[in-house]
């Protein structure tokens, strides 16, 4: 269904260029839900705008996306409008703000009928109120203003927006981030419903490894900019930098938890100058010397699982 | 469902009414303003444009005020009263047209240079300041004067000549609202530059643009006189030409204070009135300004 083939975006500034994204390959096959997890700044979310092309100008993107089997990054304006949305739809971050203040969530959600052409009047009237139910909000909130809307309605109603033109991946950008943990909980099933009722691929990104378990098959770790491990989200991580990130949170009714050193020191890499060797290194509780000269790429480590590091085999 | 719509939007009307009579000024304008307006309208009924004929006239010249000539004469004899209501109806509506037409443009190419980054929006822009630091009544009176002086060359003149600094107004705004991440979202979801400006950027921009647009009728007014005053006219009587007239006829050293008087507070209580109304209705409809009137 997607195929990102090493990926790459640059950011042009002042004085030079930032690699956000350095060679990204990944695949979400039809059906199937993958998380992307990584730190602030680790790429992730250049890599879901880069997908429909959303960056801003300043933004170099290299490396193939194929979107069905066609390449997002070569499209003509016209293809590329047609294709957004209606084969891929994206669940932004913060919903308070992806909703026009003074227009009303049914006229919103209607507006990708309209934008594509496939639904006017009566008929888009009848599949927002259709779309409203399928994310469990009634069918007189419609007429609301988003202000009007709890945060956790706001994120239901991008769902709902999400599906209207019923599209074969869903890109959600962290999607549950500012939401309250029941209601994240809520969204989580909701979503976890909907890919399965509709066989959508979907392609999670968020900070919160626990959230990409809950709903995703695969996961992908990102680190400065690149995949460290990809694999399935039942399994044990086994780069050091995915465990480290898995650590990190805290063991709920665990006292002893607390007082247990987690997490990692230091801050991410600045991606305009990056360690030489693996971007990790500097940061890795189990460097070796080797570390800092030679960069590894993803080697198989396990059943279905591939992870960048010197220390794991099969 | 139409009646649901309609019932709603007659909720928000309402509303909107219960703000702005709070606002004391606003209602004080707006009353002057109806009744400018129904005795511009109304005033064929009773007079017609007989009595700005010169040879009509049947007064004496330049006579004070009597029962006979409640606002008295002028140079030609005839009533001040009545050529001031006549004279309503064409100040009036240069100034209704003229800003009109100022803020069509200024809307059009303030949301375009707000909305086309890059080359386009660039261009745009300069066209803008260039007409921003044009004199504008200077260019005006160039304008009327090579067009000749109809009602419409004169509203052409003052419309082309007044809009940069709605397009400046709605540029910012327009700036403002695509900054926002629901025109991203737009966006994403394949909207095209029409979808964007009109659903989006409009709506967002369209407050501020009424309560702009008052202010701008009462400086149309304005212009037209004093385009008047300068000797450029539609040749039809208006408040500006009977100030012109007045001049023209030594009214200040004849002593005739009713002829210069009375137009120059018509334009005086008629812009007041405008300006009136254009701040009451940024305060409604200005959240910003609304949030802390209530506070």
């Amino acid at each position: 269904m997607l195929e990102l083939d090493e990926l790459t975006v640059k950011y042009r500034i002042a004085g030079g260029e930032v690699p956000a994204v350095r060679g990204v390959s990944l695949s979400v096959p039809a059906g199937e839900a993958l998380g992307l997890a990584g730190e602030s700044g680790s790429g992730k979310s250049s890599v879901a705008l880069a997908l429909l092309r959303l960056l801003p100008r300043s933004a170099d993107v290299g490396g193939r996306v194929l979107l069905d089997g066609e390449d997002v990054l070569s499209m003509k304006w016209g293809r590329l409008r047609a294709v957004r949305w209606s084969s891929a739809s994206i669940v932004f971050q913060g919903a308070q703000h992806g909703l026009n203040p003074v227009r009303r969530i049914g006229d919103q959600i209607a507006e990708p009928l309209l934008v594509h052409k496939l639904a006017s009047g009566a008929v888009a009237d009848r599949r927002v109120q259709e779309l409203l139910s399928q994310v469990g909000l009634p069918a007189w909130r419609a007429r609301s203003y988003p202000h009007e809307l709890s945060g956790g309605q706001r994120q239901r109603v991008m769902i709902a927006m999400a599906l209207a033109c019923e599209p074969q991946l869903i890109i959600a950008d962290e999607p549950t981030t500012a939401l309250d943990l029941m209601v994240q909980a809520q969204v989580l099933t909701l979503i976890r419903r909907l890919i399965a009722d509709h066989g959508i691929s979907l392609l999670m990104i968020s900070h919160d490894l626990s959230v990409l378990a809950d709903v995703c098959d695969r996961l992908a770790v990102m680190y400065a900019g690149r995949l460290v491990e990809v694999g399935p989200s039942s399994g044990e991580f086994r780069h050091p930098y995915s465990q480290a990130l898995a650590a990190a949170f805290p063991t709920v009714g665990d006292p002893a938890s607390r007082l247990a050193p987690r997490g990692l020191a230091g801050d991410p890499p600045d991606p305009q100058q990056l360690p030489g060797g693996c971007a990790f290194h500097p940061r890795c509780p189990v460097a070796l010397e080797t570390c800092a000269t030679s960069d590894v790429q993803l080697r198989a480590s396990g059943a279905g699982r591939t992870a960048a590091c010197v220390l794991v085999g099969e | 469902m139409s009646t649901v719509a309609w019932v709603r939007r007659k909720r928000a009307a309402g509303r909107f009414w219960t703000d702005f009579r709070k606002q004391r000024a606003g209602v004080a304008g707006l009353v002057i303003l109806a009744a400018a307006v129904v005795l511009a309208l109304i005033a064929p009924l009773f007079i017609d444009a007989g009595v700005t004929n010169v040879v009509s006239g049947t007064g004496a010249k330049l006579a004070p005020p009597s029962p006979a000539d409640p606002l008295g004469t002028d140079e030609s004899g005839r009533s001040v009263l009545l050529m001031i209501w006549w004279g309503s109806r064409t100040s009036l509506l240069i100034g209704f047209l003229a800003a009109l037409l100022s803020m069509v443009i200024g809307t059009v190419l303030g949301i375009a240079a707000g909305h086309f980054r890059g080359w386009v929006g660039a261009v745009i822009l300069r066209i803008t300041d260039w007409f921003l630091v044009l004199p504008s009544l200077v260019t005006a009176l160039v304008l009327a004067a090579i067009l000749g002086g109809s009602t419409a060359t004169i509203i052409v003149a003052i419309g082309v000549t007044s809009w940069p600094s709605t397009a400046r107004l709605i540029r910012a705004q327009t700036l403002a609202v695509e900054a926002r991440p629901y025109i991203e979202r737009s966006l994403a979801l394949g909207a095209g530059h029409w979808h964007i400006t009109t659903r989006h950027v409009l709506p967002n921009v369209a407050p501020l643009l009424l309560a702009s647009t008052t202010l701008e009728v009462a400086s149309a007014i304005v212009t037209e006189s004093t385009l008047a005053f300068l000797g450029v006219s539609a040749n039809k009587t208006s408040w500006g030409t009977m100030l012109r007239g007045s001049y023209d006829w030594g009214a200040a050293t004849a002593g005739a204070w009713w002829y210069i008087l009375v137009p120059g507070l018509c334009i005086v209580t008629v812009v007041m009135a405008f300006t009136l109304c254009g701040r009451a209705l940024e305060t409604v409809l200005n959240p910003r300004l609304r949030t802390r009137a209530h506070a």
